[in-house]
């Protein structure tokens, strides 16, 4: 099958990119990937750069593969990263538009590739649960409902891929935060620090310039885990919360 | 140079604990005086980086991906092994530790593996703690499944994402040190070379690779948590960025590479459908709890599955193991799906599969049953394949998965260069020729989050470390190596792109050091490697600069080393006379076909040391004593 | 403690509900339900006109009757509307730096057009408002305006064809808003379950159809001729 493929080209941070056109000769038993990486082999084979683009599991679990194929994230297959997303999905004489992710908070590295550190500094605000190594009681201590574990479990899931945050008219991480907010707030171990939790994970993700959740649902949409916006319903109640009964911890001077 | 693998003294339960007490430690004020760096950020590297910097050590951590959260252990499926007992079958610390001793073809030693068996309790206790999802009863008590080579169901999951769940629970626990200023975190960035002053691993030199930058760290002690080099194949299931160069810089200034040829064939992944393949997918081992593996009896049998009769299949594990049937451990089951390959019966276009049929599970089960264990795994079966794994069987073919050899470590996961541990699957030292499903993650968290705390403390208490700084002649002379290894690939301007050299490297290695050996061919693969790599130094073709990102580079660079490692893995293998575990050399089996060992004459550790270029590698021999588990041939019938 | 943690600890908690996202949508859902407590109220009270210019003028009288709760009320209209809109804007200004480059192609695959025009059919409503109170409550706007005769000032004001398409265009938008609106508010303030959100949807539109043909249906039979 021939692609015709219009892809972001840019060579760093600091310059300007633009779209160009190649045409790909590809079969429909390849991955969306593997035919990138044919059109590559042919750049290098004429001295041109091949076209930068993250990736590494190529299995749909690690996150770092993504970018937009004709206006959706990770292409048009629901429940699936572009790396598992196969040829036999599109017909020869497809003319597809490939970008990177947009927002403010994932600036464009090269070609496709984007900076998604924003999403490691909003775990590091509180995605967490404290425990020093070795401090755990027994695992099976502190028994957990079941249908929680299996709810934390879809919630936990996310792969931080920043699809949501492309797919979202307003590049809001909102689902990203939900999805942490929601597993670790519905396990009794998330219980001590759940306030602080998204009180925290949400002034980190505005510092980091991401834009509000307008409950348009275009996030869980191109969710390649399926990671539902009823969590960010969660995440919402769980802040408004926190806002109205969180204090602060008092000054414990001279004590101990 | 003698192998000193510092094994305490004492009955083997106690070997730990005493090991623990003679322990020197580092008083917590002093810690942070103490400079660390952590190579790699996957269960290993993460939960060492963690549990270090939560002590009160200055940590810096390193991995090439864009966050620490996507270091490989992510793909992990199945479970991690634990002597919980919570089933009341039978379990126990030492069963677990017979099984693995017995799994790894009984080429492990014994206190690392009893060790091993013991924190592994400690290791569940620690991710339920952080907030692992772990599957559970309804009773609310965390859920077991059974994995190869194990007749016990010890293995904890969280569905099919079991590797994902601990890594993020590290990758937590690692950003909330980040937070704290513990821990300084630096993504995409790749070490290129160690640094060792006064033969002692003081640090490293690292190329970022956005601006492409070398630079200098120092450090009073470097670990190194970087996998495998199961990517010196080309097709595996690692992810594409998997490499060997932090632990092939580590060999080349001095540290011992311990059984090399010791690699793992998964039995279950998805057959290869072509040539511009560029990964092999895993599905989990679990699999194997309910699904059953079988090939036509009759030759060619083009027929599709459904339309074979029951009576016209060969069950073939359950028909050989009777007792293990399809949960045999991993090389065996890989060696048998060769093995009726090899006969004609394989299926598939290729004729290299076998099926995985779940039809009778269904049946017994239910759909539900088998969606809500194995549902997500089915879908990327679907995904991929596009065929449905719940009508029609699915396909699977064995494809290198674990490296079980790696950095020789003594007791205590130092290398032979005084300052650089290693853990997790970059060492060599817990699964022998052969390692038990769900037993990787074990041994990530196990040397990182309660083994690399205790002993790194005992080298920094007892090692006179001087200072040292940037402007120190072995920094320099690192960080000019590097560079002129960068300006080298980057001004061959040949005709063949890097993935060219390393497909051809890769069906080398595969052909010849796979899934069997045997003398000639290694010998002929040494030889075509070696021409191999004469032609990649001429006429290989880096697009691009040196000071940006530039993939090709990166690649280019991993492929170099990858070319050495495939040598040393061809030469150990030819040295070692005998099959055990994952290593199968034809000239030595039994007549069923059955890994035939040697144990009279390889019963050690085969380890390697670096001689300089074009110099022949030196190799050092650290007997194995098994003082508690008695040697056996192998039986899973 | 890191720089980030600290300013966490330094802000008073009030500044930091409203600095976030969350809170300013928290403050739209709440001055949202009001509004949408008061259009609901407003039709029903509209609806009267039908039953003939006794009932509706009688209605009118008694809302003006004690002027103490009438200013309290439009009052607190007032700083929802006013609320509602600082919010919308600031979010709005938010998003926009959020994305500094847009897409050259992108697709929408799962939101409801009324969902991505909250912010056309917004300011459409609130200048209708304007107009709206220009021409039934104040009567500037209005060409035979009586003060206190509530029936007569419907019916001629919608007797002008062009006032009445204004109406009818401003009540298609006001569906539009409150489609995607009302069980948005029920989201933004976390009061969702995944039992009842799917009813919630069907309520949110149901109720904006309504609300929008009451409302429509009174200039419709003004111009064809069944309310005199």
């Amino acid at each position: 099958m021939k692609l015709i493929l219009h892809i972001w080209r840019q060579k760093n941070q600091a310059s300007p990119g633009k779209m160009v056109r190649y045409e790909v000769e590809a079969n429909e038993h390849m991955s969306f990937l593997e035919m990138l990486d044919v059109l590559n082999e042919n750049l290098i084979a004429k001295g041109e750069e091949p076209v930068a683009f993250d990736h590494d599991c190529r299995e749909g679990i690690c996150g770092s593969c993504g970018f937009m194929i004709n206006g959706v994230a990770h292409g048009p297959l629901p429940n699936t990263t572009v790396c598992q997303l196969h040829m036999r999905h599109f017909k020869s004489g497809d003319e597809l538009y490939l970008e990177p992710w947009r927002a403010a908070a994932f600036p464009v590295i090269k070609d496709l590739v984007v900076d998604r550190s924003a999403f490691d500094r909003i775990i590091a605000a509180g995605g967490y649960i404290s425990v020093a190594t070795g401090s755990a009681p027994d695992g099976n201590a502190i028994p957990v409902r079941k249908q929680d574990a299996d709810l934390a479990m879809d919630a936990a899931q996310c792969i931080g891929c920043g699809a949501c945050v492309a797919a979202c008219p307003n590049a809001s991480a909102s689902l990203f935060m939900a999805a942490k907010i929601t597993h670790l707030g519905l396990l009794p171990q998330g219980q001590p620090e759940r306030k602080e939790r998204v009180l925290k994970m949400v002034a980190a993700a505005n510092r980091e310039l991401f834009g509000s959740c307008t409950n348009i649902g275009e996030c869980e949409a191109v969710c390649p885990k399926g990671i539902r916006m009823e969590f960010i319903g969660r995440m919402n109640r769980d802040y408004l919360n926190a806002s109205f009964t969180y204090q602060e911890e008092k000054e414990m001077a001279g004590v101990g | 140079m003698t192998l000193d693998s510092r094994i305490p003294s004492g009955p083997i339960e106690q070997k730990w604990d005493r090991c623990k007490f003679e322990l020197k430690l580092v008083n917590p004020a002093n810690k942070r005086k103490f400079h660390i760096i952590v190579v790699g950020t996957g269960l290993a590297g993460g939960s060492a980086a963690a549990s270090l910097g939560e002590l009160g050590y200055n940590v810096k951590a390193f991995c090439f991906q864009d966050s620490p959260r996507r270091a490989h252990s992510i793909a992990a499926q199945g479970g991690i092994n634990a002597a919980k007992n919570y089933q009341n079958d039978g379990d126990s610390i030492y069963r677990l530790f017979y099984d693995t001793i017995k799994g790894g073809d009984f080429r492990a030693r014994e206190a690392n593996v009893y060790r091993l068996a013991q924190i592994s309790v400690n290791i569940i206790d620690q991710c339920v703690a952080q907030g692992v999802p772990f599957a559970r009863e309804y009773g609310g008590l965390l859920a077991n499944r059974s994995f190869g080579g194990a007749q016990v169901s010890r293995t904890f999951y969280a569905r099919g994402q079991t590797g994902q769940q601990l890594l993020l629970g590290c990758y937590q626990a690692l950003e909330r040190q980040v937070d704290a200023g513990r821990v300084l975190m630096f993504p995409r960035t790749e070490m290129l070379d160690l640094i060792v002053i006064n033969g002692k691993a003081r640090g490293i030199v690292t190329r970022n690779l956005i601006t492409g930058k070398i630079e200098s760290h120092l450090a009073d002690a470097v670990i190194l948590a970087t996998g495998g080099y199961g990517n010196v194949y080309y097709l595996s299931t690692n992810a594409k960025g998997s490499n060997a160069t932090a632990i092939w810089r580590a060999y080349k200034r001095g540290a011992l590479m311990a059984n090399p040829c010791f690699t793992q064939i998964h039995p279950t992944c998805i057959p290869v459908s072509g040539d511009y393949q560029s990964k092999l997918t895993l599905m989990s081992e679990s699999l194997r709890n309910d699904g059953r593996i079988w090939v036509p009896l009759k030759k060619g049998d083009k027929r599709p599955p459904t339309e074979i009769p029951e009576e016209e299949r060969d069950y073939y594990l359950e028909r050989k193991y009777p007792s293990f049937g399809n949960l045999v451990p991993r090389d065996v089951a890989s060696r048998a799906a060769k093995a009726v390959c090899d006969e004609g019966r394989g299926v598939g276009e290729t004729g290299l599969g076998v099926y995985l049929d779940f039809s009778d599970a269904i049946r017994r089960l239910g759909r539900k049953t088998i969606e809500e264990r194995y549902g997500n795994l089915f879908e990327m079966y679907e995904r991929i394949t596009g065929e449905d794994p719940y009508k029609t069987p699915m396909r699977i073919f064995p494809a290198i998965h674990y490296t079980m050899g790696g950095l020789w470590v003594d007791y205590h996961l130092m290398s032979t260069i005084p300052g650089l541990f290693v853990l997790g699957e970059a060492n060599f030292s817990d699964h022998g020729a052969n390692r038990l499903g769900a037993s990787a993650l074990m041994q990530g968290l196990a040397d990182g989050y309660f083994i690399i705390p205790y002993t790194l403390g005992d080298y920094l208490a007892n090692t006179k470390l001087e200072k040292v700084d940037d402007s120190h002649s072995a920094v320099k002379d690192a960080e000019r190596e590097v560079t002129v290894r960068i300006q080298k690939l980057l001004s061959i301007k040949g005709k063949r792109s890097v993935d060219s050299f390393h497909r051809e490297l890769g069906k080398l290695v595969w052909d010849y050091c796979g899934m069997a050996r045997n003398a000639k061919g290694l010998q002929y693969a040494m030889g075509k490697i070696a021409e191999l790599a004469e032609e990649f130094y001429h006429n290989v073709n880096v697009v691009g600069d040196g000071n940006e990102l530039n993939q090709s580079l990166e690649k280019a660079g991993r492929v170099a080393d990858f070319f050495e490692l495939a040598q040393l893995m061809c030469r150990d293998a030819l040295e070692r006379n005998e099959s055990c575990g994952g290593h199968f050399r034809e000239e030595f089996q039994t007549p069923e076909g059955e890994a035939l060992r040697d144990d009279e004459n390889y019963c050690h550790v085969a380890a390697w040391e670096y001689k300089g270029e074009g110099q022949s590698p030196v190799l050092h021999k650290e007997p194995l004593r098994f003082e508690y588990v008695h040697l056996t041939q192998r039986s899973y019938k | 403690m890191s720089a980030a943690a600290s300013t966490f600890a330094q802000k008073a908690q009030s500044h930091r509900f409203y600095d976030s996202t969350i809170g300013k949508k928290a403050v739209m859902a709440v001055t949202g339900a009001i509004l949408f407590g008061f259009v609901v109220v407003h039709m029903l009270g509209n609806l009267q006109v039908y039953f003939g210019p006794e009932k509706i003028n009688a209605y009118g009288e008694l809302l003006h009757s004690s002027p103490g709760l009438l200013w309290t009320a439009r009052l607190i209209l007032l700083t929802s509307v006013v609320l509602h809109i600082v919010a919308a804007l600031q979010l709005a200004a938010l998003n926009k730096k959020a994305r500094p480059v847009g897409y050259v192609r992108k697709k929408n695959i799962a939101s409801t057009y009324a969902s991505r025009t909250m912010l056309v059919s917004g300011p459409i409503i609130f200048f209708f408002l304007v107009y709206h109170l220009l021409h039934f409550t104040t009567g500037q706007a209005h060409p035979n305006f009586r003060a206190g005769d509530v029936y007569h000032n419907v019916i001629a004001g919608f007797q002008q064809p062009a006032a009445s398409i204004a109406y009818i265009v401003a009540m298609i938008l006001l569906v539009n808003h409150l489609h995607h609106g009302v069980w948005s508010m029920f989201q933004s303030l976390g009061l969702n379950h995944p039992r009842y959100m799917p009813w919630l949807r069907r309520f949110s539109a149901a109720a904006a159809i309504l609300i929008g043909v009451g409302n429509i249906s009174i200039p419709v039979s003004v111009l064809a001729g069944l309310l005199q």
